[in-house]
């Protein structure tokens, strides 16, 4: 499916520092019936976004209109558990655009680059300093740029270059999908197909 | 220098190495099921194309379904509308279906090895992390995301990059009522949910290979609550037995032929890991889960440690004993319980309906807890009710419901109410996974048993 474009982002950024953020804390299993990619971001964080009675809960960063922005800071080991791509897609149609944190679980980050969300993986240092910086002031602006693979507090020294394979860097940076390359390379998936005994 | 097992079964499946990026890796077994392929099959429908090897994609319906009157129409309609997706794009692109009342119907992972499509050497995808369950026969199993399931219908693809290797050793004998389970708590414990991310996990030493199959899933199935993409046990002849003669299974010469490859698959002994650990068998009591996290286990007889024991982050720490209603330094014996539920593709085969059996038998259940038995498939319902499990279960005053994910993840209605406490045999104890508000202690079938009796956390070995 084909997403934006990533290049240069500069936004403000939404702080949520706790470690080891589920997929079902992202979008719990009971929103995970549609058949369309529709409407994920309503449900993003459902039950630390809504008490049982569907009302906002004033404590959590979502329902606090001091944080906003294309970018969401999570604590070490971001998005463990469930393989759901439906919580890389509720963060994206929230309007997300990039995830923070000092460690990713793995399947959520392949889906993430997967779907247009870029994951940024700073140290635990530079996290803390990021933390800071927006709950000090959030209007802090922090930008993200993919082809220096630089990520920076705007009016500051402080930054810290990322990892990202070139493949994927690419493909984020010119909005390509995987599948389209996978369909160009049928032929020889046809070939290698006969050597396998299974 | 040797190669890992994991090399091997990799390095055979690389269609095109990629400079600087991923590898294109072939998909041997794909299995799909109503909740991460609606958007997978639209995919395929926008850009006109059909599936690639329709007879290499086997789907099934587990996550969503009812595990009571599996005979009547599905009431919800979001999750009948799933399912009538998953039964329409099967047909109209030629796969395999084993939808609801079929016999062959159950959960994914439970499925797969009893018809002979896991096997070893083969790489197995699905939209679903415990995927890495069919790591026990020595495959490649991992769980993916909706937009890699559109990548194998389409291309029989997937791009990954090659994780790193990963060795867990566990020698020695295992203590009484310490099952599978309780091992894979204990090696999650150690390692934490994030221990093992981005490395693929082989499990060595005679613990793992004194286990029987459904055993060795069980753990290879929890490898991801570490954060590993998968884990496996080389094959052995109890893997080669268990395949052998099943439906899709290689049969005559092609089974000798597929025998001469899987003999061949285990680490060499020259091959170099990553990263290495080493455990004590005789070391591991029963485990229970404490927390909101797989990682947050402790021996049934300690105490829930405090903030500065575990380590990590304070907040983050007392936010989850805050969600659980327990303290630092309390004893989880005795805490009172009220549900019970096993099940799920972690312990819903027969083996786990036997031991929970055995601990129940001449025992009556607790009145105050409330119990969901559900198999992992038609298969294991049959083979409990044949082996005589079931009237035993009866008379101790429980009931069996149909086969599916249920209370795992609590999809359909099967949900822990607010508040309460639910002993499960299933994976996850996050918050809110077996319906929201609910809290789960995640333990092995005995320990479920045990709680099931008695109406709290109990010690199995002093029932």
């Amino acid at each position: 499916m084909a997403y934006e474009k990533f290049n240069i982002l500069e936004s403000t950024a939404v702080p949520l520092p706790i470690e080891n953020i589920d997929t079902d804390q992202i979008i719990p299993a009971r929103f995970l019936k549609a058949t369309e990619r529709k409407g994920f971001g309503e449900n993003l964080f459902r039950d630390w976004r809504y008490d049982s009675n569907n009302n906002p809960k004033e404590d959590f960063v979502l329902n606090n209109n001091k944080y906003t922005g294309k970018i969401l800071i999570g604590g070490k080991n971001f998005g463990s558990g469930s393989s759901r791509e439906h919580a890389a897609w509720a963060i994206y149609d929230y309007g997300f655009r990039c995830v923070i944190s000092s460690f990713f679980a793995d399947i959520f980050k392949n889906n993430c680059l997967n779907i247009g969300v870029l994951p940024v993986q700073i140290s635990p240092k530079f996290l803390e300093v990021i933390l800071e910086r927006i709950f000090k002031d959030p209007s802090t602006l922090i930008i993200v740029d993919l082809r220096k693979q630089l990520i920076k507090i705007q009016g500051s020294e402080y930054y810290e270059n990322f990892e990202i394979n070139h493949y994927k860097k690419n493909n984020m940076l010119n909005g390509y999908d995987d599948i389209d390359y996978l369909l160009n390379l049928k032929e020889s998936i046809q070939n290698f197909s006969k050597k396998t005994p299974l | 220098m040797g190669k890992t097992l994991f090399d091997k079964v990799w390095d055979s499946h690389v269609v095109k190495k990629i400079d600087k990026g991923p590898d294109v890796l072939f998909i041997d077994r794909h299995m799909v099921h109503e909740v991460t392929s609606p958007v997978a099959f639209l995919g395929l429908k926008n850009r006109d194309i059909k599936v690639l090897f329709p007879e290499k994609t086997f789907a099934t319906a587990d996550h969503n379904t009812p595990t009571r009157n599996q005979h009547l129409p599905v009431k919800d309609y979001l999750s009948s509308k799933q399912l009538k997706a998953l039964e329409e794009n099967a047909k109209y692109h030629g796969i395999s279906y084993w939808g609801l009342g079929h016999e062959k119907n159950g959960i994914v992972h439970v499925i797969g090895p009893e018809h002979g499509i896991t096997l070893p050497g083969a790489t197995i995808v699905c939209g679903d992390s415990h995927t890495s369950t069919h790591g026990a026969f020595g495959a490649i199993a991992f769980g993916i995301g909706t937009s890699e399931v559109e990548m194998v219908l389409s291309t029989q693809c997937v791009m990954q990059p090659k994780p790193k290797k990963m060795r867990i050793n566990i020698n020695g004998q295992l203590n009484e009522a310490v099952t599978p389970k309780d091992v894979a708590l204990f090696i999650i414990s150690k390692l934490s949910t994030s221990g093992a991310t981005g490395y693929f996990v082989e499990y060595s030493g005679e613990v793992f290979s004194s286990m029987t199959m459904e055993g060795r899933m069980t753990v290879c199935n929890l490898s991801i609550e570490m954060g590993a993409r998968g884990g496996m046990i080389a094959p052995d002849d109890k893997t080669f037995n268990y395949v052998r003669g099943r439906e899709f299974s290689p049969k005559n010469e092609t089974w000798d032929d597929a025998m001469e490859y899987w003999k061949t698959l285990k680490s060499d002994d020259d091959a170099v890991f990553d990263k290495e650990f080493t455990f004590d068998g005789s070391t591991i009591e029963p485990m229970i889960t404490y927390g909101t996290n797989p990682g947050m286990g402790i021996s049934i007889n300690s105490g829930i440690p405090s903030s500065n024991q575990h380590g990590g982050n304070k907040e983050t720490f007392l936010k989850s004993l805050e969600y659980m209603d327990y303290s630092e330094g309390d004893k989880i014996l005795g805490k009172k319980i009220d549900f019970v539920f096993l099940g799920s593709c972690t312990n819903g085969r027969i083996e786990d309906f036997r031991a929970f059996t055995n601990i129940v038998k001449g025992r009556k259940k607790a009145p105050n807890v409330t119990a969901w038995l559900v198999p992992g498939s038609h298969k294991v319902e049959k083979a409990i009710k044949d082996e005589g499990l079931l009237t035993i279960l009866n008379e101790s005053g429980f009931e069996l419901r149909e086969p599916g994910c249920s209370a795992c993840l609590a999809m359909n209605d099967d949900k822990i109410p607010p508040g309460k406490y639910a002993v499960s045999t299933s994976n996850r104890n996050f918050e809110g996974r077996q319906g929201p508000g609910s809290r789960t202690l995640l333990a092995s079938p005995i320990v479920a048993a045990a709680a099931a009796i008695t109406g709290k956390v109990t010690d199995p070995r002093y029932l």
